[in-house]
């Protein structure tokens, strides 16, 4: 049943954000990429051009068929890619002394990319049936707290601690939108602060040393501790209009290969400043202000956790990725969404996209 | 009906709004704070890219000799590098470099070139390892030389070039393959790890942590301060069981020959010797081997590269018959007075086998028959204990598989079963095959390590140690540290009456009247042993005794084996030369002259003889 209803409904303002931060990233990344090369055109941002015109096929699929049919094939889905996650840990591809990407003939994946989505789908699903005005008691949260639980071990050993506790945050915010009863609310808090100390204790040295790198880059000023220094440096040298596009330096020299994936803000604050930085900011708050949008305007509790599951992830992602360039995180590979350097993650926030618009664009009465 | 259930959601949105929005004011404070309020020191440092990174080598381990004899020790290495945005004009920077170190700018030109896309602010490698002179020049000239820059690295320095080179190995630049599959830590591109010998089998050990330093330069790249620094763990030194004194003489005996030797501590397994000739210089693989080099070393008919000692596979000859004597008096055949008599030859159905000596030794028991070296003797008590049974004896003996020494690439040899030849050629066995194989000819193959270890496994009364050629590893600047016990792999497949007869053939061979390696008997030692000679080519009716006439490569291996004292012995050696022709002219007295010398050492030698 085609619907005219739903072309004139079509989220042009939602799109049109999207577009401009994904023209934001291409341009940035040219810059990442040539900057002090000889050569021509980089092939990595020949990559990521077919990937983004990949992401704008998969997005259309995913506006198409409506998202009802995403509650129906949560649990399928969700199984698929913690299978993926498990073919990762069995035969994945060692980058860097861990296991994240598969091997795709030419190209790599992430699975634990399209993890975070699958969750989000099936943690909406679980949620738009217990979810009530009362919050969840302990029992409503046995079936969720398996479905965090499963892909977070399995990206816990790849090891990428990043992305495990990006899920943690995200099916966290999830199940607080959908409240919980208070007192299950103050047993986890207070179960979770006292599992810290007793974790502690279990590490062996080496773990609580990685931790404490994790938290403090200063401890490892050859790596991180490096990285950081250089990112803010990057930064700052950008003051209020930048240096002008491709005139940057810092990223010509200093830390390949993370200058167009984590870290590509800092050239984006170098070349453009404070000007294109707050532009950046807002074009991403515009964003995350639609999403809610669409979770508020959304007639059925499953689109509208969705929405608000979708939205919260890239908030996360562009939280992380930011405070950690400005040395104000722990370094953790979590890619800015729409404009790093990365196949995986912009098809997946892509799709993310793809499915707020489907929510938007069927929020028509169904009178 | 719906809408109700939902107005409560929907009103959960409004602290998700306010949340977001407070954290994007942190951003927004975060990126005022940097590019405005420190915007200018910011600005300031990344102006030629202040900040960079240096990395601090970390010193290779030193290997040692087992007294502490200083063998492989590390040299600075000046390489040339040119960091290209620096070193405007380019072109005329390059011209005026390849001027001052002799070489042709096109030299330069190409190398870059062939690189391909790199980055202009990285230091980029155009020649390794600049002489004194060179250096010098370029030193001088720096201020001329914009971007050019020199970069020390420590190199492998042998100190006795040749000396134990198959033993202590070479260094070769990491492939791409194995920088991936994460075997090395630390090691990035353009690093050696150990490709051979010692130096690959202790990479570990050997390998140290590199550190690095966080820096301030200023504009023409000259250091400002050190911000931060971790500091290079150095690598472990390793004391090998080599005898240095022992190996150079082992060395210059087999001085021109094709070969090897071998010699362990029947105590404990201790390599002491490990030579393998010809050799080759361990300093010419540094920085990677030249083209030319490689292919003579490839090409030589001598085969310099393989270690004999470990690689080479040789018929035992009639070191052999010390295994066929074990296994036929252990499985009853024969008795220590048990003889046959050896009129020159045995005749197997139509065929006459022939002992070396033409005209017989006339009755033998088997002391006669080792001191002697019969044939003949061993024809009977080989063909009465069969090939399976021999074949049995043999591996019990530690042979047809490896001795399981640290060493990589070791073969096992061949001892040959029914069954093997059956599944092998499809043929069945042969009995004269069994005649063939009891003196050690035919299909048996061994390796001298091998041979090493059997000797001293004789000479201790059965233990069988696994060779070991690491003594102790020491942290620089604290005591070395023994770190494995000498490991026992087996024992040998006989008794003691047994045992106590063969050692004494083996005394006879070079104590006896009649021994056939009398001939290298030193006053004050009393030496065990046993001499082989190995038909490389057999020809029919050939003269065993007009070898001399014979092409080189037709010539018959020379081995010898042996311990002493022969009471409580401390060395155990195995000497193999390639078309040696005679055991005891060519190989025993290499052995005789190590253990002298050893012994002398040792305070053992009893000089009144």
């Amino acid at each position: 049943m085609f619907d005219r209803r739903l072309v004139e409904d079509f989220d042009w303002g939602l799109l049109l954000i999207t577009v401009l931060i994904l023209g934001v990233g291409l341009s940035v990344l040219y810059s990442a990429v040539t900057a002090g090369d000889c050569g021509g055109v980089h092939p990595l941002f020949k990559k990521q051009l077919v990937w983004i015109c990949g992401g704008f096929i998969v997005m259309c699929i995913s506006f198409m068929v409506h998202y009802q049919f995403l509650d129906k094939g949560s649990v399928a889905f969700y199984t698929v890619c913690v299978g993926l996650l498990m073919a990762v840990l069995l035969c994945g591809k060692h980058i860097g002394g861990s296991r994240r990407w598969l091997a795709l003939g030419p190209f790599t994946m992430q699975p634990s990319e399209l993890m975070k989505l699958s969750m989000i789908i099936v943690l909406s699903s679980v949620y738009s049936i217990s979810a009530s005005e009362h919050g969840l008691s302990f029992k409503g949260l046995v079936k969720p707290g398996l479905f965090l639980l499963i892909p977070f071990m399995l990206i816990v050993n790849q090891p990428d601690l990043g992305t495990a506790l990006l899920l943690l945050f995200i099916a966290a915010c999830m199940t607080l939108f959908v409240k919980v009863e208070k007192r299950v609310f103050y047993t986890c808090l207070g179960f979770a602060a006292s599992a810290v100390p007793l974790v502690w204790f279990l590490l062996k040295d080496y773990q609580k040393s990685r931790i404490l790198t994790f938290l403090n880059p200063e401890r490892d000023p050859l790596g991180a501790g490096y990285h950081i220094i250089q990112s803010k440096i990057a930064i700052g040298s950008g003051m209020l209009f930048g240096k002008g596009y491709l005139k940057g330096t810092q990223n010509a020299l200093s830390f390949l290969p993370e200058q167009h994936t984590d870290f590509i803000l800092s050239v984006l604050a170098e070349e453009w400043g404070l000007a294109g930085c707050s532009f950046l900011l807002l074009l991403y708050f515009l964003l995350l202000l639609w999403g809610f949008n669409v979770s508020y305007c959304c007639r059925d509790k499953f689109g509208s956790i969705l929405a608000f599951g979708i939205t919260i992830m890239i908030f996360w992602q562009v939280f992380i990725n930011i405070g950690m360039v400005m040395g104000l995180m722990p370094v953790v590979g979590v890619p800015l969404p729409l404009i790093s350097y990365g196949g995986s993650s912009i098809v997946t926030n892509m799709v993310g996209i793809g499915i707020l618009l489907n929510i938007s664009m069927r929020n028509f009465t169904a009178n | 009906m719906k809408s109700p259930d939902r107005e409560w959601l929907k009103k959960r949105l409004m602290p998700g709004v306010i949340i977001i929005l407070i954290a994007f004011v942190v951003l927004f404070a975060r990126l005022v704070y940097l590019q405005i309020i420190e915007g200018d020191e910011f600005r300031r440092l990344s102006k030629n890219n202040c900040i960079r990174l240096k990395s601090v080598e970390a010193s290779r381990g030193l290997i040692y000799d087992r007294n502490g004899v200083l063998l492989v020790d590390n040299r600075p290495w000046f390489n040339l590098e040119i960091v290209l945005k620096d070193a405007v004009p380019v072109n005329e920077t390059l011209g005026k470099l390849a001027d001052f170190i002799g070489v042709s700018v096109d030299e330069f030109t190409e190398k870059i070139e062939e690189k391909g896309r790199f980055s202009r602010y990285k230091p980029f490698l155009l020649r390794k390892g600049l002489s004194r002179d060179q250096l010098a020049v370029v030193e001088a000239h720096k201020f001329d030389l914009p971007g050019v820059v020199i970069d020390v690295k420590s190199r492998r320095n042998y100190i006795y070039k040749k000396r134990a080179a198959h033993l202590i190995g070479y260094l070769g630049e990491i492939n791409k393959k194995e920088l991936k599959n994460g075997r090395y830590s630390g090691v990035r591109a353009g690093d050696s790890i150990g490709r051979s010998g010692a130096e690959k089998v202790f990479e570990d050990l050997l390998r140290g942590k590199r550190g690095g330093e966080q820096i301030e330069v200023d504009a023409s790249g000259r250091l400002v301060r050190v911000i931060k620094r971790v500091d290079s763990i150095s690598g472990k030194n390793i004391f090998l069981t080599l005898d240095n004194v022992l190996q150079q003489k082992a060395e210059s005996m087999l001085k021109g020959k094709a070969g090897a030797v071998v010699a362990i501590d029947p105590n404990n397994g201790d390599v002491l010797v490990m030579a393998s000739a010809p050799s080759f210089d361990l300093n010419d693989f540094i920085g990677g081997i030249s083209f030319k080099n490689w292919n003579a070393l490839i090409s030589d008919s001598k085969r310099p590269i393989v270690n004999k000692a470990v690689q080479g596979e040789y018929p035992p000859a009639s070191t052999y018959k010390i295994v066929t004597a074990i296994a036929a008096l252990e499985e009853g055949v024969i008795d220590k007075n048990r003889s046959w008599f050896c009129p020159g030859y045995y005749k197997y159905g139509n065929r006459r086998y022939r002992c070396w000596k033409k005209w017989g030794h006339g009755e033998m028991n088997v002391l006669d028959a080792i001191e002697q070296s019969c044939d003949v003797f061993f024809y009977h008590a080989g063909e009465e204990t069969g090939v399976d049974a021999l074949a049995q004896y043999a591996r019990g003996c530690g042979f047809d598989k490896i001795t399981g020494i640290e060493l990589e690439n070791e073969r096992p040899g061949l001892i040959p079963t029914s069954a093997w030849k059956r599944k092998r050629y499809n043929v069945p066995w042969q009995g004269g095959e069994t005649l063939s194989i009891a003196i050690g000819q035919g299909f048996d193959l061994v390796t001298p390590l091998q041979m090493a270890v059997f000797i001293a496994a004789v000479g201790n009364d059965g233990t069988i140690y696994r060779p070991r050629i690491l003594k102790s590893v020491q942290i620089p600047g604290q005591n070395a540290v023994v770190v494995k016990r000498p490991e026992i792999t087996g024992g040998l497949p006989a008794g003691r009456k047994t045992l106590k007869i063969v050692k004494q053939g083996l005394f006879n061979v070079v104590q006896g009247e009649r021994g056939t390696a009398r001939a290298i008997r030193i006053k004050g030692i009393d030496i065990a042993g046993k001499t082989g000679t190995a038909q490389v080519f057999s020809i029919k009716n050939r003269d065993r005794h007009d070898n001399e006439s014979l092409a080189y490569s037709l010539r018959d291996h020379a081995w010898f084996v042996c311990y002493a004292p022969a009471k409580d012995p401390v060395i155990a050696v195995s000497v193999l030369v390639e078309h040696g022709e005679h055991g005891s002219t060519a190989a025993a007295p290499i052995a005789g002259e190590i253990i002298k010398l050893y012994l002398k050492q040792k305070g053992l030698m009893d000089e009144r003889g």
